[in-house]
Parts: C-alpha cells; sequence; structure tokens
C-alpha cells in the first residue's frame, strides 16, 4: 500500500534492477514529507489521549482506561513502524517484515510468559517466604 | 512447435548457477543487517520490559509510581522525542535531495531536541535519586532504572553518531555511503522512539494508574 508512493523500481523484474535499486536506496523503502507528516499528527492524536485520560482521570474505573491508554499505545507502534521506519512487505524482499513478525513472536512471549510464570509463582508463595520476591533487587 | 520448446541443439547447455559473478556493491545488505542488529536490540528491551513487569509492583515498602512519577514531564519528554522523529524524517528527505545544508539544519534540530529529552531524563532521575528513590531502593525502582536507563543510553549513543554524521556530511557531503550511515541512524533514532511509546505507556500511565 504505502510501497506505491515510493516507486523506486521494486518491480522491475530482474535481479540486476534490483541491485540497482538497493546500491542507491539500501533496500529499505523511503518516505516523503506527506507521509511524515501523516504519521506525526496521527501519533500526536493517540498520544495525547492517553496522557490526557490518565492526567485528568475522566474514567473512573482505571482498568477501563488501562484498556483504553494500551490499545492508543498498540496502534501508535503500527503507525510508527509504517510511516518512520518504512515497514513494508517489500523491502529486502520480505526480510526484515520476516525478522520482524520473528522478533514480535519472542518478545510476545518472553513478556507474556515472565508475567504469567512469575505471578503464579508469586501466588503460590506462602506470604512469609515472598519476602525474597518482594524485597530482592536484580 | 514442439522443437522451440526443448532445448534447441544449438545453443548452450542450461546452467543451474549464476556464471557471471552478480556485483556486490558496498553496504548493498548494509539496511537489512542493520535491521537484524534493531530486532535483536528489541529482544533486549522485551527483556527489560519482563522484568519491570515482574519487578513492577515489588516496592519494599518504598514508594509506588503514583508518588513518583511526573507525567508533565513525561509528556514533554515523549513531545521532544516526537518532534525530532518527525525532523529526522526531514533531513532524511533533504539528503535525498542531496540538499547539504537542510540536511545538516534539521539533523542539528533533531540533536536538539534528543538532548533536550535526555536532559529532562537526568534531571527526573536525579530528582529520584535526591528523594531517596534511587535504584538501590526496590526491585521497582531497579528494574525502572534499567529500563529507562537502557533507552536514555541508547538515545546517548544516537546523539553521539548524529553528531558524528553531521560531521561527515559537512565534510564530504551527501555521498552514497554517508546517505547510508543517515538511514541506518533514521531506523535507529524511530526504533528508539518506538521503543518510548512502550515505556512511557506501560511504565508511566499505567504505572500511575495502578
Amino acid at each position: 500500500m504505502s510501497a506505491d508512493t515510493h516507486g523506486h523500481g521494486h518491480d522491475s523484474a530482474h535481479g540486476h534492477g534490483h541491485h540497482d535499486a538497493h546500491d542507491h536506496h539500501g533496500g529499505a523503502a523511503h518516505g516523503s514529507r506527506r507521509e511524515y507528516w501523516i504519521g506525526f499528527l496521527l501519533s500526536v492524536l493517540l498520544t495525547a489521549p492517553a496522557f490526557g485520560l490518565v492526567m485528568t482521570g475522566v474514567i473512573s474505573d482505571p482498568r477501563v482506561t488501562a484498556g483504553i491508554v494500551m490499545a492508543l499505545a498498540m496502534v501508535q507502534i503500527v503507525v510508527h513502524m509504517i510511516y518512520f521506519l518504512h515497514m513494508n512487505t517489500k523491502s529486502e524482499n520480505g526480510w526484515t517484515m520476516l525478522a520482524l513478525i520473528f522478533t514480535a513472536i519472542i518478545v510476545l512471549i518472553v513478556i507474556a510468559g515472565s508475567l504469567w510464570v512469575m505471578y503464579h509463582m508469586n501466588l503460590n508463595m506462602m506470604p512469609g517466604m515472598g519476602g525474597e520476591m518482594s524485597s530482592g533487587g536484580m | 512447435m514442439s522443437t522451440t520448446t526443448q532445448t534447441a541443439p544449438g545453443t548452450e547447455a542450461p546452467s543451474y548457477y549464476d556464471l557471471d559473478e552478480h556485483e556486490h556493491p558496498p553496504g548493498a545488505s548494509t539496511m537489512l543487517g542493520f535491521w537484524l542488529y534493531l530486532m535483536s536490540d528489541c529482544l533486549i528491551f522485551a527483556m527489560l520490559f519482563a522484568a519491570y513487569g515482574v519487578y513492577g509492583g515489588s516496592y519494599a515498602g518504598g514508594p509506588g509510581p503514583k508518588e513518583l512519577f511526573e507525567l508533565p514531564l513525561v509528556a514533554v519528554n515523549t513531545t521532544a522525542l516526537l518532534l525530532s522523529s518527525i525532523t529526522y524524517g526531514f533531513a532524511m528527505i533533504n539528503a535525498d535531495e542531496q540538499n547539504k545544508a537542510a540536511t545538516l539544519r534539521w539533523l542539528a534540530i533533531t540533536g536538539v531536541f534528543g538532548a533536550a529529552f535526555l536532559s529532562i531524563e537526568l534531571y527526573e532521575f536525579s530528582n529520584l535519586i535526591h528523594e531517596g528513590a534511587g535504584p538501590w531502593r526496590s526491585a521497582f525502582l531497579s528494574s525502572f532504572f534499567t529500563l529507562v536507563g537502557t533507552h536514555g543510553l541508547h538515545v546517548t549513543f544516537g546523539i553521539i553518531w548524529l553528531v558524528t554524521l553531521m560531521v561527515q556530511v559537512a565534510r564530504r557531503g551527501l555521498e552514497p555511503a554517508n546517505l547510508r550511515r543517515l538511514q541506518c541512524l533514521s531506523l535507529f533514532w524511530h526504533f528508539l522512539d518506538v521503543i518510548w511509546i512502550g515505556v512511557f505507556t506501560f511504565v508511566y500511565l499505567l504505572g500511575v494508574l495502578r
């Protein structure tokens, strides 16, 4: 979708054409002024409400606020990926996207797995034995 | 008709590998390699986020996020980093257009925003330490300082890199090698902004909500 606007000869069928393109542009897609402005405005529109919600506390239930704030952050990360990091499925023949997906899976496993395991470990500890967890540093 | 589909007797034997050497211009694989580095950096931050997620509630009787974090300060910081992202974008666009003066100008502005971000963060850290809420106080603060400090360290090195590239561009112009370096720093800089989204959301905003 965004790759169409760059048009740096990614559609050239021959390998040599690709190499020329890569030589010049490093294989990564480029943004235009318009793209940067869109990305910037979207990030402002996503960041400001997150801060606003938490700082003013309009929603009485903090869990609802937390959910909205997390959702906004997820969307903003995708916006940054597309408009600032120029991620698409075409650059470097899709290898950057593959690496990104792989990393995202690992990140998900590490974070969700740690929280899950440690939460249950804390629960299963006797209150008297919990001292090590809460006072021990890194 | 049928003979044309088969190998004609006069043509050369089919080859299954490239007979002539491909050209591998210097730096052809730099962007992919740098992207892979960023992904591994992402894993470092994932570990630190996980550690913060686990220890984030262990105050050891000390102060928690609600007492410590000043959201207006974080909002200013976020703005500085966000602005530096778009100014770096303008530097890249001007670099592509071979406009050296404008590139240097936008790079300088980006550096100023980066430095502003860093000074505010250092101010926040020194405040916390003066209040007795240093990294030694609790597991929560240890993991907080490690995560946010690692991000700040990345920004510091980003600024050093930025200044180095400004000198390079000023001396040698926007030659292909310098353009490539600018592009690597572009990825690095925007990547740090993405990490910061995670930091201000999960550490500051959700911390205050906790």
